[in-house]
């Protein structure tokens, strides 16, 4: 027990040595957690918005004001003619292009029917769908304000009208950080539990240090302990950063009991660290671990459920998904904190990522055997 | 019983789909209490042979015993009772000279002050930088920190694999000196060197080459077995000299040492009124003949000689 000890208090004497690995593990959580979640945001806002008025009336300009105060919009160009509107279009400065018609205020009043034309810059799909969306909502808006106008309408319309009203649960506001910051939360776990231990191991055998401790009597479950345990604990240092800045930066309140974040952290920190060990069995250089790490962690978070919902992916990939266990800690970080999970919800989740931390210790255990 | 007994261990190498073998065959003993050197060109197959009888690396056919254990099946008590000291500094760099020795003694469950006496003249030396980081220590530093690490257990078997590699003449005479006093208490050392000179040092020898020993002996037996007269040839030419001696179809074998060239003849009868005469007809000037005794060197270059042929 005192080798362990000893182990331990060398490998974290060697951690707080190293400048930058303490950089690493207490500014990389603060600086991604306060940067990704403002960048990582799906609200499509400043759509550059080209105007080509054919009618110059007081109707055209009158929407063209609504659109702009949405919100949503910038107009960077208004002409007279459609040629010039798609040039802005072609030199990527607009997203969307509104064509209003000659005799647009006239066909209003005089026949009670007239039609725009949008076109759209769809080289960002998303972008543009969503842009031509709000701008037909808002047209549809001002349709309804001028016929409001004109038109008295009778008690009972003569139309039904299904009117939808929209509640959203767990995250009222559909505030888009309440739930990129969790997310963001557990891919930092994931580096600093798996990548570090890999390249600590890693380096040991760099350096031939490990041949100078693989003749002396210490056991091996003594020497993958000694590597494992300080990470243990630097993984749980980190969520508690993250937590501190999810609380007071992002001033989200987690509804749920954060013990149950920290208790699945505690089973999902083992199973990471195995995939960090294993790793270490695979690559002899420091550089091969950094390779197979950055990899892997391209993997984790694109099927990880961080920028896109794993529900709309094809349902082939959606399986690949059940092999990520990043995935399983994104959903129960967001199952806590959004939603107030307790551990009875998340029973499946620990069950599975026990599965995964066996499964990957006993692989990492086995092929070390192996190759020594 | 002898400290470490070999026989027979071979070692191959898969390289690109050749095989390079590293160890062919090689058997020998080392006595207890004995300053054994192995000594051989880089490449000879000297690490393999230590990563072997410190039950890193297993060989592909024979066996070896250390201090009576199997290097395969007794490979724990081994690891006890062995010191090894790797070619490359193998310690952590960004511990101190202190952390280091206290980790390693810990390791082995003992304690610095314990085994005091035995590093005792060795740490004494580093002991003024014992707060300094070990990769911050000169290089001969760093061996006699390495050597500190490699005793503090009181191994009964040393095991150093070409300690004196990059390390300044001073630093390499004081080291042989150290071993000198740690044979003196009862330690067997076996220690691999690319340096001739540092071969007569020990008690016996191993001379290796490409896997396989060439002899095994006491280094002035080695010398006494050099059968040729040896001379020592100089002039004001130099490279010329050497040019001109190997091609000359009475000469046996011709090499550089030191500021001489080391000449042996392929038959005994001609000796320094010979060579002058055919060097005065080549025209060199400044002429230098002498006989000399064999030095292991000379010995080494004749085995490769005869082993080569």
């Amino acid at each position: 027990m005192s080798v362990l000890k000893y182990l331990l208090q060398k490998e974290f004497r060697q951690i707080f040595r190293d400048p930058a690995i303490l950089r690493i593990i207490f500014m990389m959580p603060a600086l991604q957690l306060i940067i990704i979640p403002m960048a990582a945001d799906f609200e499509v806002r400043n759509v550059n918005l080209a105007v080509a008025d054919h009618d110059h009336s007081a109707y055209a300009q009158q929407m063209v004001q609504k659109i702009k105060s949405s919100g949503y919009f910038k107009l960077i160009h208004y002409s007279s003619t459609y040629q010039d509107a798609l040039k802005n279009i072609e030199s990527d400065k607009a997203d969307v292009v509104l064509e209003i018609p000659s005799n647009f205020e006239k066909n209003i009043i005089r026949e009670d029917h007239t039609s725009l034309f949008i076109a759209v810059n769809a080289v960002n799909g998303m972008k543009a769908n969503l842009g031509a969306a709000y701008l037909q909502s808002i047209i549809q808006d001002y349709n309804n304000q001028i016929r409001l106008k004109w038109i008295q309408f009778p008690k009972i319309p003569p139309q039904t009208n299904i009117e939808v009203t929209v509640s959203n649960w767990f995250n009222p506001m559909l505030n888009y950080k309440y739930f990129m910051v969790p997310a963001v939360l557990a891919t930092l776990l994931t580096m600093v539990g798996s990548f570090l231990t890999a390249l600590n191991i890693v380096r040991e055998k760099e350096i031939g240090t490990i041949e100078q401790i693989n003749v002396t009597p210490i056991k091996k479950y003594h020497f993958i302990l000694g590597k494992l345990i300080p990470f243990w604990i630097l993984g749980l240092v980190v969520l508690t950063i993250g937590l501190i800045i999810m609380r007071f930066f992002y001033q989200i309140h987690p509804i749920g009991n954060i013990l149950v974040v920290y208790f699945f952290a505690a089973i999902y920190l083992l199973c990471v660290l195995g995939l960090g060990l294993l790793i270490s069995t695979y690559a002899d250089t420091q550089q091969q671990a950094m390779l197979i790490s950055f990899f892997l962690l391209m993997i984790f978070i694109l099927l990880g459920g961080l920028f896109t919902p794993i529900d709309s992916m094809p349902s082939w990939v959606q399986k690949l998904t059940w092999f990520n266990p990043v995935s399983y800690f994104i959903d129960v970080v967001r199952m806590v904190v959004l939603k107030g999970s307790g551990l009875s919800d998340i029973k499946n989740h620990i069950f599975i990522i026990v599965g995964f931390a066996i499964f990957l210790n006993s692989w990492a255990v086995w092929n070390y055997k192996k190759t020594n | 019983m002898a400290a470490v007994i070999v026989e027979n261990i071979s070692k191959k190498y898969q390289v690109e789909k050749t095989k390079v073998t590293a160890l062919n065959g090689i058997s020998f003993e080392v006595a207890k209490g004995e300053l054994f050197g192995i000594v051989g060109p880089d490449g000879a197959g000297k690490t393999s042979l230590f990563r072997i009888l410190t039950t890193l690396l297993l060989a592909d056919a024979g066996a070896a015993r250390v201090e009576g254990y199997d290097v395969v099946k007794d490979y724990k008590e081994i690891r006890k009772t062995v010191g090894y000291m790797p070619g490359k500094f193998s310690l952590y760099q960004d511990l101190s000279v202190e952390e280091n020795l206290d980790f390693f003694a810990t390791i082995f469950n003992t304690s610095i002050s314990e085994n005091y006496d035995l590093i005792k003249d060795i740490y004494q030396q580093i002991e003024p930088f014992k707060k300094r980081r070990a990769g911050k220590l000169s290089g001969g530093m760093k061996q006699k920190l390495a050597l500190c690490c490699a005793l503090i257990h009181k191994p009964s078997v040393l095991f150093l694999d070409e300690p004196t590699t990059g390390v300044d003449a001073v630093s390499r005479k004081e080291f042989w000196e150290m071993l000198q006093r740690l044979k003196l208490q009862g330690i067997s050392i076996l220690v691999s060197t690319p340096y001739m000179d540092e071969a007569s040092l020990c008690d016996r020898v191993a001379l290796m080459e490409n896997g396989k020993i060439l002899a095994i002996d006491k280094p002035s037996i080695i010398n006494s077995k050099f059968s040729k007269p040896l001379w020592a040839v100089q002039s004001n030419n130099m490279f010329a000299l050497l040019k001109s001696l190997k091609n000359w179809e009475a000469v046996s074998s011709c090499y550089s040492f030191g500021e001489f060239y080391h000449v042996v003849m392929k038959s005994e009868e001609k000796g320094s009124r010979e060579i002058e005469e055919f060097l005065m007809k080549n025209q060199f000037q400044e002429i230098v003949i002498k006989q000399i005794d064999a030095n292991i060197e000379d010995s080494f270059m004749a085995l490769m000689h005869t082993s080569n042929e």
